[in-house]
């Protein structure tokens, strides 16, 4: 491992050095080091290129990691992973892809993310993306999300993009099933000319099924970023969407919010915000001494943690 | 030492040039508390703004420990220990209370210290270390960590504007206490633009604003009596207006 894929394994994945428990390290299109535990076992797919992973039932405190690292320029990676999380397990998954492009092709990688959750099975899932390199190609991220919760499932995702993706359709798709519960959190900066979309649709068939997806992003520059958010209630459920954007110099930002309620007793509620930063924030972080840079720094750090 | 000399600020409306600030001169001694005082929209808020550098005065002078600072920036007036707890408070989505006290103070504070500065407001220290400065919090709340912002620094001139609006009666007490210890000891000088006769009992010094002017100055002794008199004579008039 050389320092680029160093870096972009600490900026992605929080990697230092070999992960502890289940690990998959795919670059430039391929596998290139994996770990299984006695719980975790990751499986090459035949049919098309991604991985399976396959956590048995009530594995507990065990974390799974497979980042995605792409540093030749011109390269297309399409991949495909699914996850197995058994009854009752309680895992952490990290994923996470990091661009390093001094070419002038694009590079693109698109991941196909499933989850299939068991019963009661509880899952923390962690995904940052990240580009960099000083070359004029783009760097393309197109992730899709497809999850499928089992009763009484717990799951927690956290997609995060700061920095450095020249465009990005992300595609998340959720189906609760009774009583499952599911939290989204999205945080995104564009800069420069990016383009980011992110359509997420939640189902909630099953009773007291709860969702919770909360949306923070920073457009600066030219960018530009594009939401469509839908939770619909097929049966007594509980939804709250929650958008909220910062706009910064001639960026675009179009939060398009859709609830749909199938059942008398769905309760779902969409809330969005787009504005600038408010002048009094500035001001009073100022008043502690700071430029104006610094304190608009401030603000959305703390408004992207 | 505080000097402000022939102080003006306009403002353009639809009506024509409206003057919010009117040639005051004022100067604010070192190691005082100093209580400014005086009718909503008198002016107080926008004076204290001024010397903060929130506004940019139509003509006049600030001048700072010898040092001209009318065209200096927020930040170099506040590099040279100027300090303003705003009236209302701004939330900042994801800044926890400690972040913004610590960001206050220029540096990452212990746990302690921070909780030592939300209890001197009458917070549960606790309770609030970890929570974000937004919408969440009450008025009341928002104020009281504003004004711990303010005591996290040590400062050459500390300016709290009307500290006690949205503030229950028993933090109050307790507020009161904290400014009794501020002037000399955290900072070298205070001004609180309050309405609040415990404040006022407070002050070295009492400087009563109205219609964009001074309209007296001088020791609490000197000023304080008056004021009672000419609020209750006010009283007297409007309900005796009222009746005919």
């Amino acid at each position: 491992m050389d320092k680029v894929d160093a870096a972009l394994l600490e900026e992605i994945a929080n990697i230092h050095e070999t992960p502890i428990g289940a690990y998959n390290l795919r670059k430039n299109g391929e596998g290139v080091a994996r770990q299984n535990t006695a719980n975790i076992e990751i499986i090459t797919k035949k049919d098309k290129p991604g991985i399976d992973i396959v956590i048995a039932p009530g594995t507990k405190n065990e974390s799974v990691h497979i980042p995605v690292i792409l540093t030749e320029t011109g390269l297309n990676d399409v991949v495909y992973n699914d996850f197995y999380v058994g009854d009752g397990a309680d895992v952490v998954i990290v994923a996470g892809c990091g661009i390093h492009n001094c070419g002038d092709q694009k590079s693109q990688h698109d991941g196909i993310h499933t989850f299939h959750i068991g019963k009661n099975a509880k899952i923390k899932y962690i995904e940052k993306h990240y580009g960099e390199g000083e070359g004029t190609g783009e760097r393309i991220l197109n992730p899709v999300t497809v999850v499928e919760q089992d009763e009484n499932s717990h799951c927690e995702m956290e997609m995060v993009q700061i920095r450095g993706v020249d465009s990005t359709e992300r595609k998340t798709t959720a189906n609760l099933k009774a009583g499952a519960k599911l939290i989204v959190t999205e945080r995104l900066l564009t800069h420069g000319k990016q383009l980011a979309t992110s359509d997420i649709e939640v189902n909630l068939n099953g009773e007291d099924a709860s969702a919770q997806i909360v949306s923070r992003t920073v457009a600066k520059n030219e960018s530009r970023q594009i939401f469509r958010y839908n939770a619909v209630g097929n049966d007594k459920c509980r939804a709250h969407v929650q958008c909220d954007s910062i706009i910064m110099d001639d960026a675009k930002v179009s939060s398009i919010p859709a609830i749909s309620a199938n059942s008398v007793d769905a309760q779902i509620i969409h809330e969005a915000a787009i504005g600038r930063i408010n002048n009094d924030q500035l001001l009073k972080l100022m008043t502690f001494g700071m430029s104006e840079e610094e304190a608009e720094e401030v603000i959305i750090n703390g408004f992207l943690k | 030492m505080l000097e402000i000399k022939n102080l003006s600020f306009d403002v353009d409306t639809d009506k024509g040039n409206l003057e919010i600030i009117d040639n005051i001169s004022l100067t604010v001694p070192d190691n005082a508390f100093t209580v400014i005082t005086g009718p909503n929209g008198g002016g107080k808020s926008t004076l204290a703004r001024l010397v903060m550098g929130l506004e940019k005065p139509t003509s006049g002078k600030i001048i700072f420990n010898g040092t001209d600072i009318t065209d200096m920036s927020i930040s170099e007036r506040a590099k040279l220990g100027i300090g303003y707890a705003f009236q209302q408070p701004p939330r900042f989505k994801g800044l926890t209370v400690r972040k913004l006290i610590s960001l206050a103070a220029g540096e990452e504070l212990p746990e302690d210290e921070c909780c030592g500065y939300l209890t001197g407001v009458g917070l549960c220290s606790k309770d609030y270390l970890n929570r974000e400065m937004d919408a969440s919090l009450s008025g009341g709340e928002a104020k009281r960590i504003e004004i711990a912002t303010l005591m996290a620094r040590k400062l050459e001139l500390a300016i709290f504007d009307e500290p006690e609006a949205g503030i229950d009666l028993w933090s109050f007490s307790m507020l009161v206490e904290s400014f009794r210890k501020l002037t000399g000891n955290k900072h070298k000088s205070v001004i609180v633009i309050s309405h609040q006769e415990r404040i006022m009992n407070l002050a070295d010094r009492m400087v009563v604003i109205a219609g964009g002017r001074i309209e007296a100055e001088g020791t609490k002794d000197e000023i304080y009596p008056s004021l009672l008199k000419e609020s209750t004579s006010d009283v007297c008039a409007f309900r005796k207006g009222d009746r005919e």
